[in-house]
């Protein structure tokens, strides 16, 4: 079965996923590295064309090997030198990995840019890119001879909740009795929605982000019924705000 | 249960930065050895981490926090459990006169598959040739080949000047290039399980059948053997184990009579693959030179009993080099 992400599960018993990138992000960051090439060729070709003053054998021998190994060794090279990244796909967030989470080695990497000739047949990429889209790993020929897989690598920082949740008054947590059965009644789910909807509350519509934090707030009223004295004057990010702030702190 | 997340986070900071810190030094200073303090310390935090991974997955669907985790323990998991010999400094010469001989020699029944199709091509265009002279055009569909051998070899012969005079450079490159395309090619068909890794052998083999009989019945061996041999004897093997690594790789995916899953077996061939299309790249590269610089050359610029003993006596060295070099004396 096709899915978006490769999960491994460690000797500890521990699973982690992959984001797998689809055909169409990975063909946009292959035109990029193209494009690369291209430049790259134009300046390889005027620095020739210097040379070609002195030898003009010289120079077309040179371009042509220049041109060759250019092609074929701008995917290797990036990818040994960055870690499964080559311009086009740091750009855009993509990294080759193993496909058992396992170190890149240099002979994968080889592999899976040699194999590019079979999966360019017959012109575009179209083998690669037909066989990507029905592979459950989303993997070419290539990323299958070599045990490789490519996926998306969003840029991941410390996670920060201090600047969400500290230093703020919380109504909810003068009753601790109600707060604990608040705790008690909320799914994991429940406590992620409410969550990302403060964490990425200056992307809403300044309507819907109203709309939206009034219908949560109802919503989590309704699983415990706290007196007026606590809820009422508070807004409905706030009582949301009060909410994530007891379900996720559990002490103070 | 949902888990105190601002406290988990304090709690196992200090830890996932740790972890997050030796994960950039390796991966900065992949060829530097941890003391064993530090392998220690390394596993422990990935232990810490992994097990923090396991908490947050559980208790809380934090996803910010579960993908700094899960980011950090992929990376950790790749360095502690990689069983693979891990990147070293290049050595060159270790490679060119054991690793890759060795591993020919590992392969050798995939060498000799490769040789018999290359072989029935050959009889094949031979055969069609000898019995159709007619079917040229189609055998060998090369602008250069169609001309009548008889009369190439007296233009060849009776020419003064240096026909490639200015060009032997370029020329030389783009065989070299070209060359190289082909056994790449050849190899990647290996994952059409094989069909066009032995299509494209039979093809070269069916092109040089072709054009030795069709020399050999206008009576021009000689000139044959001296315009082919010094070239030839080291660019058909590399094509061939071009070939024999395109078959190891078809092989690897069909799996007859294996017991271990496909991907354990592309992943112990794939060293293997590197290092023949390397080695059939280098090959590739000395006969450009030589095809560039002394194929085109015949009598009476080079004798051809000199340019034929040239081409026998690479074919002894390699065949001597691909045979004894880096052999394990018992």
């Amino acid at each position: 079965m096709k899915t978006s992400t490769l999960n491994i599960r460690t000797p500890e018993g521990i699973v982690f996923s992959q984001n797998l990138a689809g055909p169409v992000i990975r063909c946009i960051a292959c035109f990029i590295d193209q494009l690369c090439i291209q430049v790259v060729m134009i300046v390889f070709s005027v620095i020739v064309g210097l040379l070609g003053v002195v030898s003009f054998n010289l120079a077309v021998a040179l371009y042509a090997i220049g041109y060759f190994a250019v092609n074929i060794g701008y995917g290797i090279f990036f990818e040994w030198s960055w870690r499964g990244q080559t311009i086009g796909k740091k750009l855009l967030r993509l990294r080759v990995v193993d496909v058992e989470g396992m170190r890149l080695q240099f002979n994968q990497i080889v592999v899976r840019n040699l194999l590019r000739f079979v999966d360019s047949l017959p012109a575009f990429y179209f083998t690669g890119g037909l066989t990507c889209w029905l592979n459950s790993k989303c993997q070419r020929l290539g990323d299958i001879a070599a045990n490789t897989v490519v996926i998306r690598a969003p840029k991941i920082s410390e996670p920060d909740l201090e600047q969400l949740l500290a230093g703020k008054f919380n109504s909810l947590r003068q009753l601790p009795h109600l707060a604990a059965r608040l705790r008690q009644n909320i799914t994991p789910a429940e406590a992620d929605i409410a969550l990302q909807s403060l964490l990425r509350r200056d992307e809403f519509d300044p309507v819907a982000r109203v709309e939206l934090f009034s219908g949560l707030a109802d919503h989590f009223r309704g699983k415990v019924e706290f007196p007026a004295e606590a809820t009422d004057g508070v807004a409905d990010e706030q009582f949301l705000r009060n909410v994530v702030d007891v379900v996720f702190r559990a002490k103070n | 249960m949902i888990v105190d997340l601002q406290k988990f986070i304090a709690n196992g900071r200090p830890h996932w930065s740790g972890l997050e810190k030796m994960l950039d030094r390796i991966e900065a200073e992949p060829n530097e050895q941890l003391s064993l303090g530090q392998a220690q310390k390394f596993h422990q935090l990935y232990e810490r981490t992994a097990a923090d991974l396991a908490k947050v997955t559980t208790f809380s669907s934090e996803p910010e926090t579960r993908r700094y985790l899960e980011s950090l323990v992929a990376r950790a998991y790749g360095e502690i459990h990689e069983t693979r010999e891990k990147r070293r400094k290049i050595f060159p010469l270790q490679w060119f006169f054991h690793t890759w001989p060795q591993t020919f020699r590992r392969h050798i029944r995939a060498f000799y598959l490769s040789l018999a199709i290359t072989i029935a091509g050959c009889i094949f265009g031979g055969a069609a040739i000898a019995f159709d002279p007619e079917a040229k055009p189609v055998l060998m569909p090369f602008s250069h080949l169609m001309q009548d051998p008889a009369k190439r070899v007296a233009e060849e012969e009776s020419a003064t000047g240096n026909r490639l005079a200015g060009h032997k450079t370029s020329f030389s490159a783009e065989l070299m290039t070209h060359n190289t395309q082909v056994s790449i090619f050849t190899l990647a068909l290996g994952m059409t399980w094989g069909i066009g890794t032995i299509i494209m052998l039979f093809y070269n083999g069916v092109i040089l059948g072709a054009v030795a009989v069709d020399y050999i019945r206008a009576g021009e061996t000689k000139f044959l053997l001296g315009w082919l041999m010094p070239h030839g004897v080291i660019e058909i093997p590399a094509i061939l184990i071009a070939g024999q690594a395109g078959l190891l790789l078809a092989f690897a995916l069909i799996g007859r009579g294996s017991r271990t899953p496909m991907r354990t077996r592309l992943r112990e061939l794939s060293p293997d693959l590197t290092t023949l299309i390397i080695g059939a790249g280098l090959m590739l590269v000395w006969a450009g030179f030589i095809e560039a610089f002394l194929s085109q050359y015949h009598e009476p610029v080079i004798p051809y009993s000199a340019k034929i003993a040239f081409g026998f006596i690479e074919l002894i060295l390699l065949c001597f080099f691909l045979a004894k070099a880096g052999a394990v004396k018992k």
